[in-house]
Parts: structure tokens; C-alpha cells; sequence
């Protein structure tokens, strides 16, 4: 008897998953269901939240939160870590990313091409994207370390630095930036090798062949097919080194704190020690806030500007 | 106007020989069909002589001069791709200019050449749109104008008419013919379509297996096919093939007809019928016959006004003029020369 009921009562569960998953107008709330509760509650909550916070008196010492209006803004821009912040920040932004496009694409032209052990120089390529962003950073604060910094010490070995040229790459200002830029250069190329070389890829041989016949040298090919066609892609890329790179501190945090006195600091940073570190719940909301009407309007401008670019 | 010519031509891709030795020679202005079954080899020996494939092994000859080692901008060829490969990202404009701006002409120039190339495709008023707002047929001219453009000393067509619906594919296929009349540029045209092959090419090369089965006039090809292979490859239906002894005993299938059609002297072929399939202007006899080595498939096309009065699973007597045979080695497959009787 009940190992009849048993396959009987399989068959009906079966029928009602069947008839679940073929119901349009239940199937789609379902599977949409886990990326909406993830937003809400992870990126819309606290949006709101840092709104609330940063028109608040908030700190982490007390509950007695009272509305101030606009004075966290105005604090905010009167003081001079924010410009410098605010300035660093682009510097690194623009810097960074220009560096990124170039050897990205550098790169995916490279990487295109069959040749011998080409997955492993992927794999190596891919890296420093798979490997936790903070363990790397670790790994660059020791080759940037005013003792141990591997730089220097292979520099005087072949005879670049003298006996007393010793730079401190983190105790810097200038320098301490320059290495900055040079870790989120790391940090953000494979990405941006892998989104290009997927546009390359995706151009048909028979308009790489078609050039070739039709007589363009190794210039106009580039500049006039190759270009052209991975552009909607590559903006994509862009954009996404810029996000990330705007929106993100740990490479400032573990390499320099935004030291030394403040010169490295990033808004990103500076809005971490402001509200967590310092205390100051509302001047950190409100630093945090600066970065939103930015990113949004970059990520508008290059989101038509990849429509435009788009040739298919 | 140049000649192109491949001799002992391979290209061996790891372990197969896509192209197995060729020697092939267009001469002066003609039009030159590589016709063949998929895998032939012919768009390998196409690539080759554009220059984008490097042989392992022979030369590519144009004009008398050998390129086999120059890039393909250097050779003067021009490419017609199956997918048209037309520049998405340009203009129409800049799609059919892009080889003459290669080659650093004056603006001025250019735009002379353009208008001229356009208007003997009829395209000049798509110049300013880019090939995703254009039909197929249009986009097919577009390519050909580009190819056309720079005056090449050889068009290189990579079946260019595969991608158009059948309608368009014929009058774009008379249109060709005629265009190329009228350049008079020597032109290579791959494809696997006999129709094509046939009413394109002054030559036709047969490929099979990366080597030529046979190169002649469309008539050299139908009528008298260097072996098996060609004789069943080229006609629709193909050449029927009946085992005799240690020969192949071959026809056309518009050669069988009624007994009483054929004067004297004829091969009476009894042919049992399995069924009759009506196609308009003509009709197509499914049979057997009976043959040394057993019963064999035929088929006889004969115009459908004829009533052959008998029907499935009867023996109808059948008959063809002598000079309609061929003969055939059974084991090499090649033609045995007829005897001059």
C-alpha cells in the first residue's frame, strides 16, 4: 500500500512544481523575489539610512539623534580634507583608469592571438582579480615597505639607486600616491583585459580578413575596425573601473590609511574614518553622499554613450 | 586583367590536407568557378590565393608574379565574403572607400570613384546609411561595389549569393555575370551550387578532396565528366550509374526516354517503375533496372507532357541513343575514352 501512495504522491508534487513553474504570473515574482529582498535590504536600506543620517545630528556615542538640516553638507565643504579628498580621488579615478584602458587593450590584442601556453598567461592575467583585494594590497604594502620594499633593494642591487637615494614609496605624499594608482592599476586590469578581449572576440573574422584584403596596414586596422567595433564594450569596462574605483577605499586603507596627513585620502576613505572610525555617523553619511549624484551621472553619460557606439 | 595561377599548392591543416596538391591557371578576364562539396578544399585555395591563408607548400602566381609571400594588400585582389563583411561601424560611403583610403587616395578622387562604383550597383542613394539599415541583396551590392572600387586585378567571390532568398539569388546572379563582362576582370568564384557553377563560370574547376577532379567549359563538365565523382556531383538528378562487369555504365537521366522516342540502333533499357514525381515542366521516373550486378536505382526525366501509360511496379521499356553512354572504370572510377566507332 504505501509504496504505492509513495510514487502517487511524487507524481503529484510533480504536478503542482509543473504547474507552478508554468504560471507566468507566479514564476516571475518568485525568481525575482531574491535580488529584490538583496537590494532592498542591503543597498536600499542603508541608502536611505545614510540620507537620514546625514540631515542628523547621529554620532556613535548617543541616541539623542536630532534633524540639522543641511549642516553636515556645509561643514563638509568647508573643510579642506574634503577638496583634497575629493581631488585625490579623481586624480586616482582618471589616472588609474587611463592606464587601465591602455594596457587592457594592449593586452586583449595580445591575448587573441593563439599561441603556446596562452591559458596560463590568462590564469596569470586573471589573478590578481580572484585573489582577495585586501591580501594583495598586504602583499604591495611589503613591496612598498621603507625597510624590506623589494624595489629598492633590487634597484641598488643592479646599480639604479645610489647609496643614498632610498625613497619611502608610502611616506611620501607624491610617491605615496603614485603607489596607489599603481595597485589599482593591478587591481582593476584583468577585468578590463577580460570585458575587451571578449569584445574582440566577438568581432567576426571576416571583417578582420575583409580589412586585410582591402589593404589596411596594421594602423588603420586598429584604428578604424578594431577600435570602432570593441567601443561599446570598452566603455562598459570603463565604467566599471571607475565605480570601483570611486566607491572603493581598501587599497587606500591598507597601504597608507590616507596618510601621510591626509594626502592620500580618498572620499571613500575619509568618509570610513569620519563615520566609523571617528564616530561622526552623519558627517560620514553625508561625506558618502557626495559620491552619488557623481556616479550616477558618469554612469548615465556612459551608458548613452555606449548606445551610440553601438553598431549591431 | 591578370592571370592567377596556383601550382602544386597544398595547405595542410594539422592532420588534413585541405588543399592536396593543385595546379590551376585563370587565365586573362575569365570567370573561373571552384565548384565542390563542402570540404573540398575551395574556400582554403581561395584564402590562399587572397592571401590570408599560408600554404604549406607551392606557389600562388599573379600576373606572372609570384606572392606567395606577400600580405594580401600588396597582391591587388579583391574579396567578396559569404557574410558580406561589410564595417558595421561605417557608412556606406566609408565602407566602399575604406580600400581607397588605404591606398591614400585624394579625397576628390575618391569621392569620383565612389559615385561611380555606387551607381553601377545601384546603391547611391544608401550611401549615408550604415549596412545594419539595408537588405541582404542591398548589403551584397554594397560589398561588391567595395570590392569593384579599386579596380583590382582580381575579384575573389566566396559564394556571395548564398545568403540571398532564391527570387533575388538569380537575377543578382545575372547581374554579376554582366558586371563582370563588362570590367572584364579575371575573377575566382567559389561555390557549391552547380546552378551557379554552370551559368557563371567560361570554366569550372571540380573540386573533391582538395584536389582538382576536373577543370572545363560548363559543357566539358556535364556532358563529359572526367570520372564518377564529377558524373554525380554535377546534374540534378545526377548521371545514373549502373554496374556492367568491371565498368560503370552511365547516363543523364533526360537521355533515357521512351523506347519509341529513339531511332534504331539504341540500348534498350527496361526500366520497372517505382513512381512518378510531377514537376511542371517535366517529369521524373523513379526505377530500377536490372542490371549484371543486380538491380539498379535509375531515373529518366522526360517532359511531363509525355504519357508513358503505365504505372508503379510496372516495366515500361526505356531506350537510349548510343552516343548518351559512358563508361567508367569500376575500380579507378575514371571515364574510359569512348571507342571511335
Amino acid at each position: 500500500m504505501t509504496a504505492a501512495a509513495e510514487p502517487a504522491g511524487r507524481a503529484a508534487r510533480n504536478k503542482v512544481m509543473a504547474r507552478f513553474i508554468d504560471n507566468e504570473r507566479l514564476l516571475w515574482p518568485a525568481l525575482l523575489a531574491p535580488a529584490i529582498v538583496y537590494i532592498v535590504l542591503l543597498v536600499g536600506f542603508p541608502f536611505l539610512l545614510s540620507i537620514f543620517y546625514s540631515l542628523s545630528s547621529a554620532t556613535v556615542a548617543t541616541s539623542d539623534i536630532h534633524f540639522v538640516g543641511l549642516e553636515n553638507f556645509t561643514r563638509i565643504i568647508h573643510s579642506d580634507t574634503f577638496w583634497r579628498s575629493l581631488w585625490n580621488t579623481i586624480v586616482l579615478t582618471v589616472i588609474s583608469q587611463f592606464f587601465v584602458l591602455v594596457f587592457a587593450g594592449i593586452l586583449a590584442t595580445a591575448l587573441i592571438k593563439d599561441f603556446r601556453g596562452k591559458w596560463l598567461v590568462r590564469l596569470l592575467i586573471l589573478l590578481p582579480w580572484v585573489a582577495p583585494i585586501s591580501l594583495g594590497s598586504i602583499g604591495w604594502l611589503w613591496i612598498f615597505d621603507s625597510i624590506y620594499s623589494i624595489i629598492n633593494w633590487t634597484a641598488r642591487a643592479v646599480g639604479l639607486f645610489g647609496e643614498d637615494f632610498w625613497p619611502i614609496w608610502l611616506g611620501q605624499p607624491n610617491l605615496a600616491m603614485a603607489a596607489i594608482i599603481v595597485v589599482q592599476i593591478w587591481r582593476i586590469l584583468p577585468l578590463a583585459t577580460v570585458i575587451v578581449l571578449a569584445g574582440l572576440s566577438s568581432i567576426p573574422q571576416d571583417i578582420h580578413d575583409a580589412a586585410e584584403v582591402d589593404g589596411a596596414g596594421f594602423w588603420r586596422h586598429q584604428f578604424e575596425i578594431t577600435l570602432p567595433l570593441v567601443m561599446p564594450i570598452t566603455l562598459v569596462a570603463v565604467l566599471f573601473g571607475i565605480i570601483f574605483t570611486f566607491t572603493d577605499m581598501i587599497v587606500v586603507f591598507v597601504l597608507t590609511r590616507g596618510g601621510p596627513y591626509d594626502t592620500t585620502q580618498v572620499i571613500a576613505s575619509w568618509a570610513y574614518f569620519t563615520g566609523i572610525q571617528g564616530g561622526d555617523l552623519a558627517g560620514g553619511a553625508a561625506i558618502s553622499l557626495f559620491l552619488f549624484p557623481v556616479l550616477v551621472a558618469v554612469a548615465i553619460l556612459f551608458l548613452i554613450a555606449a548606445r551610440r557606439s553601438e553598431v549591431t | 586583367m591578370a592571370t592567377v595561377e596556383a601550382r602544386q599548392l597544398v595547405k595542410a591543416f594539422e592532420e588534413v590536407r585541405a588543399v592536396d596538391g593543385i595546379d590551376l591557371m585563370a587565365r586573362e578576364g575569365e570567370f573561373l568557378v571552384l565548384l565542390g562539396p563542402s570540404g573540398c578544399g575551395k574556400t582554403t585555395l581561395m584564402r590562399m590565393i587572397a592571401g590570408l591563408e599560408q600554404p604549406t607548400a607551392g606557389d600562388i602566381v599573379i600576373d606572372g608574379r609570384a606572392v606567395t609571400d606577400l600580405p594580401p594588400r600588396v597582391r591587388n585582389v579583391a574579396m567578396v565574403f559569404q557574410s558580406y563583411a561589410l564595417y558595421p561601424h561605417l557608412t556606406v560611403e566609408r565602407n566602399i572607400s575604406f580600400p581607397l583610403r588605404a591606398v591614400g587616395m585624394s579625397k576628390e578622387d575618391i569621392r569620383k570613384k565612389v559615385d561611380w562604383a555606387a551607381d553601377m550597383f545601384g546603391i547611391r542613394r544608401f550611401l549615408n546609411r550604415k549596412p545594419r539599415q539595408l537588405s541582404g541583396g542591398e548589403r551584397q551590392r554594397v560589398a561588391l561595389a567595395r570590392a569593384v572600387v579599386r579596380e583590382p586585378a582580381v575579384f575573389l567571390l566566396d559564394e556571395p549569393l548564398s545568403n540571398l532568398d532564391a527570387k533575388l539569388r538569380n537575377s543578382a546572379r545575372d547581374e554579376l555575370k554582366s558586371f563582370q563582362r563588362s570590367l572584364g576582370t579575371t575573377t575566382i568564384y567559389v561555390t557549391h551550387d552547380q546552378a551557379e557553377a554552370m551559368g557563371l563560370g567560361d570554366r569550372i574547376a571540380v573540386l573533391n578532396h582538395g584536389r582538382v577532379a576536373q577543370i572545363g567549359t560548363p559543357q566539358d563538365i556535364y556532358l563529359r565528366p572526367s570520372d564518377t565523382f564529377v558524373a554525380t556531383f554535377i546534374g540534378s538528378p545526377p548521371m545514373n550509374l549502373i554496374e556492367d562487369g568491371d565498368t560503370w555504365f552511365g547516363f543523364r537521366p533526360e537521355a533515357l526516354v521512351p523506347a519509341a522516342q529513339v531511332p534504331e540502333a539504341a540500348v534498350r533499357v527496361p526500366l520497372r517503375i517505382k513512381r512518378v514525381e510531377y514537376l511542371g515542366a517535366e517529369q521524373l521516373i523513379y526505377g530500377t533496372v536490372e542490371g549484371r550486378g543486380g538491380d539498379a536505382a535509375a531515373i529518366a526525366r522526360i517532359p511531363a507532357n509525355l504519357d508513358i501509360g503505365v504505372g508503379a511496379g510496372e516495366v515500361c521499356d526505356f531506350a537510349l541513343s548510343r552516343h548518351d553512354v559512358q563508361r567508367f572504370d569500376r575500380n579507378s572510377g575514371r571515364r574510359i575514352a569512348e571507342a571511335t566507332s
